[in-house]
């Protein structure tokens, strides 16, 4: 069953008002609160730690797996592990959700760990929403850690995003990448408060012909921490990009390393990275189209993580 | 509509002593007139400009628009009492499009094709531009055709121009030529421009001349053109194309 505070996250991270099409698997306070399997997609729990492998057959297309979790007592510290099995050939998209309330005194900690095998000249897209709230001391805290296995010919696009309340946060995402596999990430996070967000990447191009592009766009507000770090390593004929984009406001920290490592004559590899305040231009812009300094801020700054 | 009055503006240069850039400056824009600002580069004129709308506090004098003294009023307040402003240069933004500009501009939810009208007005075809980012990606005298654009959109009493020429090229100069004369017939207000170009010039009602922060010329084209072509303040579409001096 699916209380109302549950209910309303579950509308935050994943923009859903009722039971979901598709597949899906819900876990609220550490139990299950649904599952849905279809014809292409099974859902089966682990029998050796806790959370769940989904099954996707090959040939699959159109078809949307939905998982979320929620943690709305004070105190909850799990960790998960979900396995993907995309087959080959499929078309999917895969829609993880986590939300915390806490408030309580009691840290919430939610540390998932995903793993996506994506076979032969498969696509998967893949979007995450990190989401918290609550107004107790306890703090709410969320570790993902995210891999990526890459069969040749496939296709991955990851949105992550993680816009509000989380106090801390450290991402981890490896990727590996077959021949001509092709890996794109954006990734989009708001900091505010004291709260610290670690991203760190891995991305390694083993297969000739393989392309990642991963990019970061950010905003650090008040005394909120930023830590970006990107590594795209080029062991093939291949083509890399990783550019990360902050815009640092208040007392905010910001730090960024995007780093390259090619092992390839013919590995093309490209960082770029920006830090910087909102441009005072910027501001009288929007002022001279009728805004407030305040309004033209939530403008520029909600056009920037779009 | 527009009053200056005696309106004056000092920085401290960089050696600590004072700089005037504006100098006891008084004019009068009327309803529905056309007034194009000119003069050599460095004579203050995109100053003014900014003054007007606020960009810039003056250090002496009074501003009044519709009879209200605006003088300290801020940007803002400005913009929502009918004035506009296009950059020379505009801004860039990153993540904001076309059409979020546009909306905002007009102050409401603009309609994709209300949006598309605005953006052909100015040369551009509308459906490759409406979802493009107002960044880095845009050239220069896309940009200037945009800015241009969200003046249209806001239709206020009171539209500055800096320098619009500057960045566009000839083919869209003429088209900018016909833009500021239907803004003349579709747009009950009045337009204020900073421009070096015989062209722009040709169409006004009023000329003002500035030289070194100071009014030097003032009065109905006809009184004031044929004293100024070929000098600075009035230049050939060739020279003028290459913009001001950005200050």
């Amino acid at each position: 069953m699916i209380d109302k505070v549950s209910q309303h996250i579950l509308e935050e991270v994943a923009d859903i008002h009722e039971t979901p099409v598709g597949a899906y698997n819900f876990r609220v306070n550490s139990e299950s609160a649904g599952r849905n399997t279809t014809a292409n997609i099974d859902i089966i729990s682990k029998t050796d730690k806790p959370g769940i492998d989904v099954k996707i057959k090959p040939g699959s297309v159109n078809e949307t797996v939905h998982f979320n979790v929620v943690l709305s007592e004070s105190g909850f510290k799990e960790n998960i592990y979900n396995d993907f099995y995309v087959g080959e050939d499929s078309d999917v998209v895969i829609v993880a959700g986590c939300g915390i309330h806490n408030c309580g005194d009691q840290d919430s900690e939610h540390d998932g760990i995903h793993r996506f095998f994506i076979g032969k000249n498969a696509k998967m897209k893949y979007i995450e929403k990190h989401y918290g709230e609550g107004d107790g001391n306890g703090k709410r805290i969320l570790n993902p850690v995210t891999e990526i296995y890459m069969e040749e010919g496939a296709v991955a696009e990851l949105e992550m995003v993680q816009i509000k309340g989380v106090d801390s946060t450290k991402r981890t995402t490896l990727a590996k990448l077959d021949a001509n596999a092709k890996l794109v990430v954006r990734e989009r996070l708001m900091t505010h408060g004291t709260q610290y967000a670690l991203s760190e990447y891995t991305v390694e191009m083993n297969g000739e012909g393989s392309s990642a592009d991963v990019v970061s766009r950010s905003v650090a507000r008040e005394k909120s921490t930023q830590d970006y770090r990107s590594k795209v390593i080029g062991n093939a004929a291949c083509s890399g990009h990783t550019e990360c984009d902050a815009i640092i406001m208040d007392q905010a920290h910001v730090y960024a390393t995007p780093e390259l490592d090619a092992n390839n004559i013919d590995a093309q590899l490209i960082h770029e990275a920006a830090i910087g305040k909102i441009a005072g231009e910027q501001l009288t812009k929007l002022m001279t189209l009728g805004l407030t300094e305040a309004e033209a801020e939530e403008q520029i700054i909600n056009g920037f993580l779009k | 509509m527009l009053e200056l009055k005696n309106v004056s503006f000092t920085v401290t240069d960089e050696n600590g002593g004072l700089k005037t850039i504006a100098d006891d400056i008084s004019l009068t824009v009327g309803d529905n007139k056309f007034v194009v600002i000119t003069g050599p580069n460095g004579s203050g004129k995109s100053t003014l400009a900014r003054l007007i709308m606020g960009i810039e506090q003056p250090t002496g004098g009074q501003i009044l628009f519709n009879g209200r003294d605006i003088t300290h009023a801020s940007v803002t307040e400005r913009a929502n009492a009918g004035i506009s402003f296009a950059f020379q240069q505009p801004v860039r933004f990153k993540g904001l499009n076309v059409l979020d500009l546009l909306r905002i501009a007009s102050g409401k939810e603009l309609t994709v094709s209300e949006a598309c009208m605005y953006l052909s007005s100015v040369g551009l075809c509308a459906k490759d531009y409406i979802n493009r980012e107002v960044n880095a990606s845009l050239s220069g005298g896309e940009l200037k055709r945009i800015e241009i654009a969200m003046i249209l959109a806001r239709g206020t009493l009171l539209s500055i121009f800096d320098e619009p020429e500057a960045g566009i090229d000839l083919w869209s100069f003429s088209n900018l030529i016909n833009v500021f004369e239907d803004m003349r017939k579709n747009i009950h207000g009045s337009i204020l421009i900073i421009s070096h170009q015989e062209r722009i010039l040709n169409i006004a009602d009023e000329i003002i001349v500035i030289d070194s922060g100071h009014i030097a010329k003032q009065g109905p084209k006809e009184d004031i053109l044929p004293g100024i072509l070929g000098t600075t303040a009035a230049m050939i579409m060739c020279d003028g194309a290459k913009g001001g001096s950005g200050k």
